[in-house]
């Protein structure tokens, strides 16, 4: 990365103005036309939910942040790991404005699939095999 | 009645949810980091999951949200002893400022 001329250093700027400006381009779309479909119109306590739905999705824009830029693997690792339980967080908050009760399940399978996940890799980390 | 202690749960969950995000991005070390960061998530996901049962009721969906509280109480603190373990033994160094380190000693001490 050291030996990269003025011309690269340029380009990847450009590149992250272009990845930002998509980013908040799609957080503008979220906030001022939320979406409609997702949610049954009868059910109450929809706009609060709604506001509920950015603060999570806030928290995950900030482990993003970590998986991009953490210096070590380890960090990486445990900002997938906050991420997984971010998303049954999420996904348990989805239940009630659309009233369908098998976001739940979705939430139950996502636990298990983090957890295991972060038990690989930390034995990763270790430096042992799988089977010990 | 219920509900307003359920958006209330709800509320307080996504507080503990959002300062340990931020916790994430600002604290020094990967230990300090995976301190914040998983205690306070894990406790803001299960008070937001009381809360969504407080809301629901004794239906279905409430009890398997009771269900998911008890599967995230037993495993995230393993997996994140897990990960402390692991990057401890991978030689990811500590923080210049931190104080103590009891691991190595004990490791030290062993061999």
């Amino acid at each position: 990365m050291k030996e990269s001329g003025a011309p690269l250093i340029a380009m990847k700027k450009l590149r992250w103005f272009i990845g930002t400006l998509i980013i908040l381009g799609i957080f503008a779309v979220i906030i001022f036309y939320p979406i409609k479909i997702l949610f049954y119109p009868d059910l109450p306590y929809i706009p609060l939910f709604t506001r509920a739905l950015y603060i999570l999705l806030l928290s995950c824009i900030f482990c993003l942040y970590r998986i991009l830029k953490g210096p070590t693997a380890p960090d990486r690792i445990v900002a997938v790991d906050i991420l997984g339980i971010l998303i049954v967080g999420f996904c348990a908050l989805l239940c009630i404005p659309t009233g369908r009760s098998w976001y739940i399940d979705i939430g139950i399978a996502w636990a298990l699939q983090s957890f295991i996940g972060a038990l690989a890799l930390s034995k990763y980390l270790e430096g042992k095999d799988f089977d010990e | 009645m219920n509900n307003i202690f359920g958006i209330i749960f709800i509320f307080v969950g996504l507080a503990f949810d959002f300062f340990g995000c931020l916790g994430l991005v600002r604290l020094p070390d990967v230990y300090n980091r995976l301190q914040a960061s998983t205690k306070c998530v894990t406790l803001g996901t299960c008070s937001i999951m009381f809360g969504v049962f407080l809301m629901l009721g004794f239906t279905p969906a409430g009890i398997k949200s009771l269900l998911c509280i008890i599967f995230l109480i037993l495993t995230a603190p393993v997996s994140a002893h897990a990960i402390a373990r692991g990057a401890h033994r991978s030689g990811v160094k500590l923080w210049k400022g931190s104080v103590v380190d009891r691991y190595a000693e004990d490791k030290e001490g062993k061999e």
